[in-house]
């Protein structure tokens, strides 16, 4: 078998799709070079990854199936799952090579993986949507730390910009390092240096904060208790809607 | 300062009750400001009873004219009053929001004074949001009853969503635990509101930019549980309330005690039936989406959803004649008649049967409650049955090996002594 080894970026994985039809190398598969580990059967090559290519089949995919679709191929992407992304590679090429109709075929293993994984991302986007809690600091920015499951910061960055289009804001995903900055006019993709995280991540308040935000924090978690209802207490339900990996970073959930 | 926090501890404590959560269907737009109520609606968080938070849900005042027996803050209970200012509820509506605390407000409020002063403190809030914040976040806004409707119609150009709440079922039931208050008085502005909705959309398909009127539509509730009716009253009414008012939602509120004393309420410790709660929301879905009508589900000579199990298994047990249905040729409104599987899962069926004939396998990865469903349908490679089920066996066979999340609540509210 052959194997594509790409630079990890969606244009690079498109990439891979090109040089599998020409090379007609239906059985190849991309492997993204931070995951790649050499194989002894395994032939293997560097794909190099060229926007021009990867351009080419975006157009030809959004010809084919449409943009609605073609863009659920970025967010199987973005969800680092190396099956779903070997799923999703061998949909393509059977896409490309005129199997138009196969993406509703939930009969098959590869499509309905990849469902899957299309559900598992946007419920993701949709939680993040839902637990960032900016901070103010107090030169006014609104600040705030996300640990996603898988990399939704791209699919959440225009519902941010349309919704706080008046503030400064910058939400910041720890995991991957990196985070969006919006100025009142644009998105940018930042990268704090490693000596400025650390002062983030010991103490907060070393971004200074905006005076009556602990106060505004402290209201916020009056709220959560007082809008209880106690009678009908059912901590199971609350875990699975609320789980306790995104605790962390929710102000209501701290002591 | 300190002041504020506790009129929020008592005032979002005294609207909680108020089970409406809902912050979809709008589709207002950030136009400069900040905000916007997308159109699929947004949890920000569930507090520990399981129940989402989207909305900022707060009344006004708890202080209240009225004395229904039912409510935490009639008059004659002894309990904290408060009252926000309008800015105190801008000012916290508007810091929530910014920090993404919540998709938007909901405010209610007790009845002070007389209804046409409650609605004229509520809209003023409202119009400082919308007009002074330039806030185009959700707002769900409470319709007083008895208001004038110019005062309505009014709040309805700044609201997303407008509600009344019938709290009782029935007519009897409210007469009984709050005789000040009538259906009537809740009918004439539903209506009101609801023509109001239709005449502006008319007005829009010609010409474009009339503004926007509730553009999330009505609700109401029911406190269930509280009096005697049974399930076939309660949906009887909000199916007649479905039709004539187009309302988006009833919501239906398992009652728990509030007030002791009251020799006509469950008492105080009662715990509220969140079973039978849930059997009338699943009953809601099944008319609304799944093209079931009521008198199939629930009718006098069955006037009670069984608890143990849900009202589409149940329909089904009650209607063997309909079963098996063949999932590789039947049509979609079949299909989702099957228990255990959903619309999603029947849009999947049909899309996915064009490739070749479903097995059971497929069938099982779909995500389908397949221990439900699978005594209701056939595959390609079902084994052919002869004869009927026996629906008796079959109940108890499901039951027996579902694992349903209520097994710990007792079914009828009680708990046994021994067990």
């Amino acid at each position: 078998m052959t194997v594509y080894v790409y630079d990890g970026t969606y244009y690079g994985f498109l990439n891979c799709i090109f040089e599998c039809f020409e090379m007609k190398e239906w059985h190849a598969l991309p492997v993204s070079e931070s995951l790649h580990q050499s194989s002894f059967f395994d032939s293997e090559r560097i794909i190099v990854t060229d926007a021009a290519r990867a351009e080419r089949v975006l157009n030809g995919l959004q010809q084919r199936i449409g943009k609605s679709r073609t863009s659920d191929f970025f967010r199987v992407f973005l969800s680092e799952d190396p099956k779903a992304l070997t799923a999703a590679f061998r949909l393509l090429v059977a896409l490309f090579r005129g199997n138009a109709s196969i993406l509703e075929n939930y009969g098959d293993g590869d499509v309905l993986y990849v469902a899957q994984t299309l559900k598992k991302v946007s419920r993701e986007r949709h939680r993040m949507k839902a637990f960032v809690r900016f901070s103010k600091s107090s030169d006014g920015l609104f600040f705030a730390f996300v640990e996603p499951d898988f990399n939704v910061l791209p699919l959440i960055t225009s519902f941010f910009a349309r919704r706080y289009a008046d503030q400064n804001w910058l939400i910041y995903d720890v995991k991957r390092n990196y985070g969006i900055y919006y100025d009142k006019i644009t998105v940018e993709e930042v990268q704090l240096d490693i000596n400025a995280r650390k002062q983030f991540g010991t103490a907060q308040v070393s971004i200074a904060l905006d005076e009556r935000d602990v106060h505004f924090e402290q209201l916020w978690k009056q709220y959560f208790k007082s809008t209880n209802i106690v009678e009908r207490r059912n901590i199971k339900l609350h875990m699975q809607h609320v789980p306790k990996r995104y605790w962390k970073y929710l102000v209501e959930k701290q002591p | 300062m300190e002041r504020i926090e506790e009129k929020l501890k008592i005032l979002a404590d005294a609207a909680k009750y108020d089970v409406s959560c809902s912050s979809s269907g709008s589709k207002r737009q950030n136009k400069g400001g900040i905000g916007d109520a997308s159109a699929s609606g947004i949890c920000h968080t569930y507090t520990e009873d399981g129940r989402c938070v989207s909305l900022l849900k707060i009344l006004l005042t708890n202080h209240c004219i009225y004395d229904c027996a039912f409510c935490v803050s009639r008059n004659s209970n002894d309990v904290k009053r408060a009252a926000f200012t309008v800015e105190e509820v801008v000012a916290l509506t508007m810091n929530f929001y910014r920090r993404n605390y919540i998709e938007g407000l909901f405010l209610s409020s007790g009845i002070f004074k007389d209804a046409d002063f409650t609605m004229e403190r509520l809209l003023r809030i409202v119009k400082k949001l919308r007009l002074e914040e330039r806030y185009n976040g959700y707002i769900h806004l409470k319709t007083i009853p008895g208001a004038s409707e110019e005062l309505i119609k009014e709040a309805g150009l700044y609201a997303d969503r407008m509600s009344i709440n019938l709290e009782l079922p029935t007519e009897a039931g409210l007469k009984l635990v709050a005789p000040e208050k009538d259906h009537d008085s809740v009918r004439k502005p539903l209506a009101f509101v609801n023509n109001t909705i239709k005449a502006f959309q008319s007005e829009r398909a010609i010409i474009r930019h009339t503004p926007v009127f509730v553009p999330a539509g009505q609700s109401t509730q029911m406190v269930i549980g509280a009096t005697p009716e049974t399930d076939f009253e309660i949906m009887s009414v909000a199916d007649e309330f479905y039709r004539n008012y187009n309302l988006k939602r009833v919501y239906y509120s398992g009652y728990v005690p509030v007030n002791g004393n009251s020799p006509l309420l469950p008492e105080i410790g009662t715990r509220p039936p969140l079973v039978r709660e849930n059997r009338l929301y699943q009953t809601d879905w099944l008319l609304r989406f799944y093209d079931f009508r009521l008198d199939e589900i629930l009718n006098p000579k069955f006037s009670q959803l069984d608890l143990d199990i849900d009202p589409k298994l149940g329909w089904a047990l009650r209607n063997p004649a309909f079963f098996p249905v063949d999932v590789n040729t039947a049509d979609y409104k079949a299909i989702i008649r099957i228990p255990g599987i959903g619309r999603q899962s029947a849009l999947k069926i049909i899309k996915a049967r064009a490739f070749g004939q479903l097995r059971e396998y497929q069938l099982k990865r779909l995500g389908i409650a397949f221990n439900k469903a699978r005594y209701f349908m056939r595959c390609s490679d079902t084994p052919f049955r002869l004869g009927e089920l026996n629906m008796a066996q079959l109940k108890s066979q499901i039951v027996k090996t579902s694992h349903t999340k209520y097994k710990s609540l007792s079914l009828e509210g009680q708990l046994t002594l021994f067990s």
